[in-house]
């Protein structure tokens, strides 16, 4: 029996050098017929196993069979690479850093990417994304807002008027929306409670043009309007937005704001991706970035686009949209957004 | 605003350190945008310096002996204001001080200064920190304690506030104090208002009148009289200079002082100025003018508030005070106003007359009118205690505008309505008594709450729900679901059919540009090579000429665009732009229709490695445009166009039912230099608006079932006979499925005049197997068709 272990030892060990030698197809069939043909010396062994003892049959019978497969896959890789020696002689050797033929890559602006991204997942709590006109009647910018004229808000909304006369018998004046928050009072005039919507748009401020400043930019606005619409509901859907759209990871902050047309006032801001809350430059040392800006309609609001707000109540939100892009890649000049310059358009 | 934590601390016991603090009033909604830590000085103590000597070696410099207490150190000082007996802020070796002339940090090391040891330094103002002076050394006042710490004397931490606009309590001191003691639940102290009247009564000498109670509720004056005007006491000025205000004189400063104590401004009247002691409040009349304590002569507007005697104005109500009745060096009586005016009209007046002031700041976010009477009576306790005079017993009160102070009544049903959470009535009350409120309980789960007298912002449940919501924190309101309710549908179906649009137009390569929806009118007419049709709206107050008026087009600011990308750019070129144009209506608002502009053009070769070297064509904006209208499901024709910003022949117009949707073309040679563009720019442009109402449904077609059959025909027409006048006859034939254009000629192997096209033409029949005969039957009467009615003969 040492004898036969023995000669399946030798064996694997003159096979495993003999194929390593080979270089041509034919001396590699040989080897097969050698090896694993029906003749071969594997065989031959098997074969001599009958006459042993049933226990050294087993043994030695599994040995060889383990060096059959052995022999089998060896084979197969000797003949892989065998040919593709061949298909490289017989073809051209690719250089495969070369570049490849451009395909055509289109870019959309990525505040068309923020909004859609951004309306999606409003979208996908049953919000509808509807949208309002840019040019605007003072009424609904401002009045219809809780902002009656000379309020210091309208400060904070430096106006573009447009040179037109004042709408008869109202005396309503044209001006270039501030906010896209005129949609609020548009929809609520237009259909009952409930109401859930998302209005995208850009929107203007008579303001001087600098690195954070535009006179024209884009927002996204939303309102929920319905029974028992609560501070806790106002929490939780923007809570949602902001793990769905900044990630789980990122903490979540609501402190108290003012803007007239909610009450109470609300402002959301996320931890700072640079520093995780720890105060940086990026955050100005707070460690929170300011996303939004919210609140429960005011019940003025509801009051004047004819809805009881004793009865119902709802929650309002808008979004600055160049500021996330700005802050999520470190943007330092919101002009570059509308400068058109494809250097900076063809990074989205 | 600007507010001192030591300042503070007169008012309201603070325990937490100044960044929980700052976090605490940040959250309750005024937001701490700084915090500006003064001192944290280390190893500089105050001294008295108590002797002066020449430096043997250097005329500019003198040895200074400072007195420590308990000890003594002699240094050297270049200053000029050294002055025997002043206390000084002494630097011990080691203090960290800003080097005063570098502006950089340091560590002060012992130095030996033309050849005296010098064992420390007396500080100025900046290598303290605490300006950009460096003059002459720190002069402290004489009662700072000899020995002690600076950073215990000097040291405090300075929040900067933004305060909101329905806020103006928290642009005084003791609001602050309020929100802070409502915040960390302390007591608040304010000043106890006690002083001698010891003059005669105030009604015996000045009268008060208010012609205009609409825009003046309430003046209320006091007088005080043997007044000497002089310089304010250091902790007067200290706390002005905390608060950001300039120390003037001690008549001013007190008057300054109160309004950042109370948040209420007042104005000093030099009183023997006021003709007859006669106030009046009323509006300015066509014509008057008055000189405004800036020195600057105003032409004042009719409407607007002025305070005035008899004669002649005197102030711009809440905004200014005049030159007339300025307090000066020879004043001894003073007239004291604090008043409360409407906001919208100091609004109004700080808008016409461009002039702001901390005052106005201040009225036109509303403040209470219940301040005036407290605010008047600590600044002429102030002054009796400051100026040596003497008040007069009694103050005028002129209230005609008194409102009852409401109760705003709701329940904790209506809290937990808006907050979505339970509050109970003690927590309640707790809360609304620690802002100040006064609190009433019942009947049932209602309750009253009357606001304090410095806040002007509660009226309705909703604020005092704000006020509960805010003191208990936003965080501690639960996350909770909307309600299911369904809401009607206000499907939009253009936001949806813009974003095919703009996902197509990326497919297919093109890079989407924002531009500015104002465009000067000349770059609109240069765009559209004439007049627009419409005159566009204009803007009253363009922040530019360049932006002076809405767009009636896309085309005047992508062409720009493009302009300056094509000097930057390489090989082909392809941008679009989607958004609104705006067209006037009468009486209406504008129509403002979504549209699209592409611009196609070859910024130079492609010089990549396989990139494409021809130039753009017109076909290939054709295919593009084909292409975005088959994704938009829009079946349209290309006919000839006639648009004046394209180049004649080169262009079509896009029609769809009989409706013109857009057009194409190459771009008028005289509008692409005035864009100082090359030639070869495609542009197209497709209103998104009028094609909306034209997108077909999809319609499926089975797959066949049943093999096809193609042919090709060679045809030879004229030279005039349009493409799709073949395809539109071949069309109409049964069993033609498909019809594709595969070669056009033209050239010396046809006759003049000629051209030949070559179609491949596929058959199919959606219930056999066509056999050629049937095939060639068709094709057959096709050529004769064609032959009859296009003149078109088969190639041979």
């Amino acid at each position: 029996m040492p004898d036969i272990k023995q000669q399946i030892s030798e064996l694997r060990a003159s096979a495993l050098k003999e194929l390593d030698g080979l270089s041509q197809a034919k001396e590699l069939e040989e080897w097969r017929i050698g090896y694993l043909g029906k003749k071969s010396r594997l065989t031959e062994l098997l074969r001599s196993l009958a006459s042993l003892p049933i226990e050294e049959r087993r043994e030695l019978g599994q040995a060889s069979n383990v060096l059959k497969t052995e022999l089998e896959a060896v084979f197969k890789n000797k003949e892989h690479q065998l040919r593709c020696g061949e298909l490289v002689a017989a073809g051209e050797m690719m250089d495969v850093t070369l570049p490849g033929r451009p395909f055509p890559a289109g870019h959309l602006h990525p505040v068309s990417q923020v909004l859609s991204e951004i309306s999606d997942i409003f979208a996908g709590m049953g919000f509808q994304v509807v949208e309002g006109p840019e040019v605007e009647w003072d009424s609904y910018n401002f009045d219809a807002l809780n902002i009656p004229p000379e309020h210091p808000s309208r400060d904070n909304m430096a106006t573009f008027w447009l040179d037109s006369p004042p709408k008869e018998p109202e005396g309503w004046r044209m001006l270039l929306r501030t906010h896209t928050s005129p949609m609020q009072v548009r929809t609520m005039e237009q259909v009952a409670p409930p109401v859930r919507i998302v209005v995208p748009g850009r929107v203007f401020r008579y303001e001087a043009t600098d690195a954070t400043h535009l006179a024209m930019f884009t927002q996204i606005e939303g309102l929920a309007v319905d029974r028992g619409i609560s501070m806790a509901d106002l929490k939780g859907t923007l809570f949602e937005f902001a793990r769905r759209f900044f990630g789980a990871d990122r903490a979540v902050r609501f402190r108290t704001d003012f803007f007239p047309f909610v009450e109470p006032g609300a402002e959301m801001a996320i931890e700072c991706a640079v520093c995780r809350g720890g105060g940086c430059r990026l955050c100005g040392g707070s460690g929170w970035i300011e996303i939004l800006g919210a609140g429960m309609v005011h019940p003025r609001v509801l009051e004047r686009a004819g809805i009881d707000s004793t009865v119902y109540s709802g929650f309002a939100f808008g979004i600055g949209i160049e500021r996330i892009p700005m802050l999520h890649y470190g943007i330092d000049d919101i002009r570059l957004f509308y400068s058109g310059d494809l250097r900076f358009l063809k990074q989205f | 605003m600007k507010v001192s934590l030591k300042w503070l601390k007169e008012y309201v016991a603070i325990g937490d350190s100044p960044a929980e603090l700052a976090r605490k009033i940040t959250l309750a909604g005024t937001e701490v945008a700084h915090i500006d830590a003064r001192g944290g000085w280390q190893n500089v103590m105050i001294g008295e310096v108590v002797g002066i000597q020449p430096h043997p070696q250097a005329d500019r410099l003198r040895l200074a002996t400072v007195s420590l207490g308990s000890e003594q150190e002699t240094v050297v000082c270049g200053a000029p204001n050294l002055t025997l007996g002043d206390r000084v802020a002494f630097a011990r070796v080691g203090a960290e001080l800003i080097d005063g002339h570098t502006g950089a940090k340091t560590v002060l090391k012992p130095a030996v200064i033309r050849g005296i040891s010098s064992a420390g330094m007396i500080c100025s103002e900046k290598e303290l920190g605490l300006s950009q002076s460096h003059e002459g050394i720190l002069v402290l006042p004489s009662d700072a304690p000899l020995g002690a710490s600076l950073a215990d004397y000097m040291g405090d931490v300075i929040f900067d506030l933004e305060v909101t606009p329905n806020r103006p309590d928290m642009l005084s001191m003791l609001g602050v104090a309020h929100e802070v003691g409502a915040l960390t639940g302390t007591a608040v102290g304010e000043p106890v208002l006690d002083y001698a009247a010891a003059g005669d009564s105030i009604e015996t000498m000045v009268s008060v009148e208010i012609r205009d109670t609409e825009l003046c509720p309430r003046y209320s004056v006091s007088l005080v009289t043997g007044v000497r005007v002089g310089e304010s006491p250091a902790w007067l000025k200290e706390r002005l200079a905390a608060g950001g205000v300039r120390s003037i004189n001690n008549v001013v400063d007190i008057t300054n002082y109160v309004m950042l104590e109370y948040g209420q401004p007042l104005h000093a009247f030099d009183f023997d100025k006021i003709t007859d002691g006669r106030v009046i409040a009323r509006c300015a009349r066509e014509g008057e003018e008055m000189t405004t304590l800036d020195g600057i002569a105003r032409r004042l507007i009719p409407g607007t508030l002025v305070i005035a005697d008899p004669m002649r104005p005197v102030a711009v109500a809440g905004v200014m005070g005049g030159d007339v009745s300025e307090v000066d060096g020879g004043t001894t009586s003073v007239l004291l106003e604090s008043a409360s005016f409407k906001p919208a009209s100091i609004h109004r007046t700080v808008a016409a007359l461009k002039l702001g002031s901390e005052a106005s700041r201040r009225f036109e976010r509303g403040i209470s009118p219940l301040i005036t009477l407290p605010a008047l009576k600590r600044a002429t306790q102030l002054m009796v205690e400051l100026s040596g005079g003497t008040a007069a017993a009694g103050v005028i009160d002129c209230y005609p505008g008194q409102e009852e102070r409401s109760a705003v009544a709701l329940s904790l049903s209506e809290v937990k309505r808006i907050l979505g959470m339970s509050v109970e009535m003690p927590h309640v009350s707790r809360i609304l008594t620690s802002l100040g409120f006064e609190f009433r309980e019942g009947p049932g789960d209602e309750f009253a709450a009357v606001p304090p007298y410095w806040r002007s912002d509660i009226r309705i449940p909703a604020d005092v729900i704000e006020e509960i919501a805010r003191i208990i924190g936003y965080a501690d309101i639960p996350y909770s679901r909307l309600p299911s309710a369904l809401p009607e549908s206000l499907v939009s179906p253009m936001i949806e059919f813009k974003r095919r649009a703009r996902v197509a137009l990326k497919g297919f390569g093109g890079s989407e540009v924002i531009t500015y929806a104002f465009a000067s009118e000349e770059t609109l007419s240069r765009g559209l090579n004439c007049q627009p049709e419409m005159l566009p709206l204009r803007v009253a107050n363009p922040m530019n000429p360049d932006q002076g008026c809405m767009r009636t087009s896309l085309r005047g600011n992508l062409l720009q665009v493009l302009a300056a990308n094509i000097r930057r750019e390489e090989g082909p070129l392809f941008i679009f732009e989607l958004g609104r144009v705006y067209l006037r209506r009468a009486q209406e608002l504008p129509e403002e229709p979504e549209m699209l502009c592409i611009l196609l053009a070859s910024a130079g070769p492609d010089k990549r490695w396989h990139g494409r070297k021809e130039a753009v064509d017109f076909y290939d904006a054709k295919g593009l445009m084909e292409g975005l209208l088959g994704e938009l499901r829009i079946e349209a024709t290309f006919v000839p166009g006639h648009d004046p910003g394209l180049r004649p022949g080169a262009q079509a117009a896009i029609m769809a039912d009989g409706v013109q949707i857009g057009v194409l073309g190459e771009l008028y040679p005289e509008v692409a230099r005035a864009f100082d563009l090359p030639a070869g720019v495609y542009l197209c442009e497709f209103n998104l608006s009028a094609a909306l109402p034209l997108v077909r449904d999809l319609v499926y077609r089975t797959l066949p079932r049943f093999p096809g059959a193609e042919r090709d025909l060679a045809l030879v027409v004229d030279e005039t006979v349009a493409h799709h006048q073949i395809v539109d006859i071949i069309e109409q034939f049964r069993l033609v499925t498909g019809v594709r254009l595969f070669d056009v000629y033209a050239g010396s192997q046809l006759a003049p005049g000629k051209k030949s096209l070559g179609y491949n033409l596929s058959f199919q029949s959606p219930d056999h197997t066509l056999k050629d005969a049937e095939v060639d039957g068709v094709l057959g009467a096709i050529v004769s068709e064609l032959g009859t009615r296009l003149g078109a003969v088969l190639r041979t």
